[in-house]
């Protein structure tokens, strides 16, 4: 069965991160391709996003021209930081593969339509 | 018998995966299921017992129910776990279990934590929902699973026993049926999971709250406080009974919260009188009770014990420090109370009597404090 996780933090998190250390950010990312590498066979395709700063919203609107906006959908502090398509037999496999996120923050999990 | 209507348990799998509650939902009203599943057996045999004693049209049935049925019992548990799963709600978890396990109607349910039968069906669909929607397994949780998964199903347990034991809320004040509901299923999970001495600790403290009963209220239906029970109508053989669980338990040399709570149960059964009772081996048991699991309703109760080994000024002093946690709390207003009399501040006394009694939708509870406030 299909499942999306989605890496989310808080946007206080996204500023420390950028403004940690060159050695401890590449020990998290050594865990984190650790993580990767470890659970190869049930990861399907994913991607670490760019910061919120980044993103940029198309809000549709029935009848009318979509609008566009500067910065994230979501309201308020958090940030989807990244997401990965897995492909396991339950939810207590994904649940597991979740709690094994070696780099922190809130994971949503996700069941795809078929 | 069941058997044969089993033939096989890939159906039962079905039916807890897809149709949980749909498949539950009429032999409540039609007497003995014809439906698969050792785990439905066990729970129609129970209710319809309970039932048909009162009913001598079904006696012939009775006699049908009273044979020995065939258990499998990881069917029970896992029925339990899937029940009790992390991805839902805590609401949605008893709902289930209560309609699933212990074959409540969802009217039952509804009645049981006074919300509206729309509420509970709603729950329930959505829990089924989403128990489909994103394939919760319905198999045992692996060993290195089981203690946080069993931890989530005892604390449903637990909060299912405490809401019949005292009702939060509504115009009967115990329920009982709940809470011995609560005690079977507990019971249940320590017969089906005999290396785990939790819900071993779990069942003797609701034994201990059960062996009290008798004295918890006034024939008027007046709320008695441990302090003031009588005794002598306490049930000294249940009483036993838990001990031995607890001792039980400790075989394991795996110390837990329910475990810790029993023993402190068991210091008060044990005591001939409020007075008489062991304060200090209590203290003892709540600082150990507080390292494994924080909160300050844990050090709400310690503070209790404290004024009986240190004195009131020690603890109102504690319990004056949980303000900013347990603002909203009636039994912290409750205990201050209690506290600033003993201190011979009457005028603080009754104000923080009436502000329990703001709080607290229980009938009993609010009579009692009622009475306070008219005695101070």
């Amino acid at each position: 069965m299909k499942y999306v996780l989605l890496f989310c933090g808080t946007q206080e998190a996204q500023r420390e991160w950028e403004q940690t250390t060159e050695e401890a950010r590449s020990e998290q990312y050594r865990l984190v391709g650790q993580w990767f590498q470890d659970h190869a066979s049930k990861l399907g395709p994913g991607h670490q996003l760019q910061g919120p700063h980044t993103a940029t919203t198309v809000r549709h609107q029935a009848g009318k021209e979509p609008i566009i906006h500067d910065g994230p959908f979501i309201e308020g502090n958090e940030v989807i930081g990244g997401y990965v398509e897995i492909n396991v037999a339950d939810l207590d496999e994904a649940l597991r593969l979740a709690r094994s996120w070696p780099a922190g923050g809130v994971v949503e999990i996700r069941p795809t339509m078929d | 018998m069941l058997v044969r209507i089993l033939g096989d348990f890939a159906i039962a799998e079905e039916i807890v995966q897809d149709a949980l509650v749909v498949a539950l939902e009429h032999w409540p009203v039609e007497g003995i299921p014809n439906n698969p599943g050792a785990w439905l057996m066990t729970v129609a045999k129970r209710r319809a017992l309970n039932q048909l004693s009162r009913d001598a049209a079904y006696r012939a049935k009775l006699a049908l129910l009273a044979q020995p049925v065939s258990h499998e019992p990881d069917d029970r548990l896992r029925l339990m776990f899937i029940c009790c799963h992390p991805a839902l709600s805590r609401a949605a978890q008893v709902a289930l279990t209560l309609r699933a396990v212990c074959g409540f109607t969802t009217a039952e349910i509804a009645h049981a934590f006074l919300t509206s039968e729309a509420t509970v069906a709603q729950r329930l669909v959505r829990a089924r929902r989403k128990i489909v929607a994103t394939n919760i397994p319905y198999r045992l949780p692996s060993d290195e699973e089981l203690e946080a998964r069993l931890s989530e199903v005892l604390a449903v347990l637990y909060l299912m026993f405490n809401e019949g034991y005292l009702a939060s809320s509504g115009p009967t004040p115990a329920r009982r049926d709940l809470a011995e509901d609560a005690a079977w299923l507990a019971a249940l999970m320590a017969r089906l999971l005999p290396g785990e001495p939790e819900p071993l600790g779990l069942l003797a403290l609701m034994r201990l709250h059960l062996a009290r009963s008798e004295a918890r209220f006034t024939p008027a239906g007046d709320l008695v406080l441990l302090r003031d029970q009588d005794r002598s109508h306490w049930d000294r053989a249940m009483i036993r009974e838990a001990v031995a669980l607890i001792e039980q338990a400790a075989a394991a040399r795996r110390l837990g919260p329910y475990q810790i709570e029993a023993a402190i149960a068991a210091c008060h059964a044990e005591a001939e009188s409020w007075a008489a009772t062991d304060w200090r081996q209590i203290v003892v048991l709540y600082d150990l009770l507080l390292r494994m699991t924080p909160s300050p309703v844990i050090q709400l109760n310690r503070a209790v014990a404290l004024w009986q080994v240190e004195g009131p000024e020690a603890a109102l002093a504690e319990v004056n420090a949980l303000a900013s946690s347990l603002e909203h709390y009636h039994l912290f207003h409750a205990t201050r109370a209690e506290l600033l009399l003993d201190l011979s501040h009457r005028e603080q006394a009754r104000a923080a009597a009436l502000r329990a009694l703001e709080l607290t939708q229980n009938c009993a509870e609010q009579a009692l404090l009622t009475r306070r406030v008219l005695e101070w």
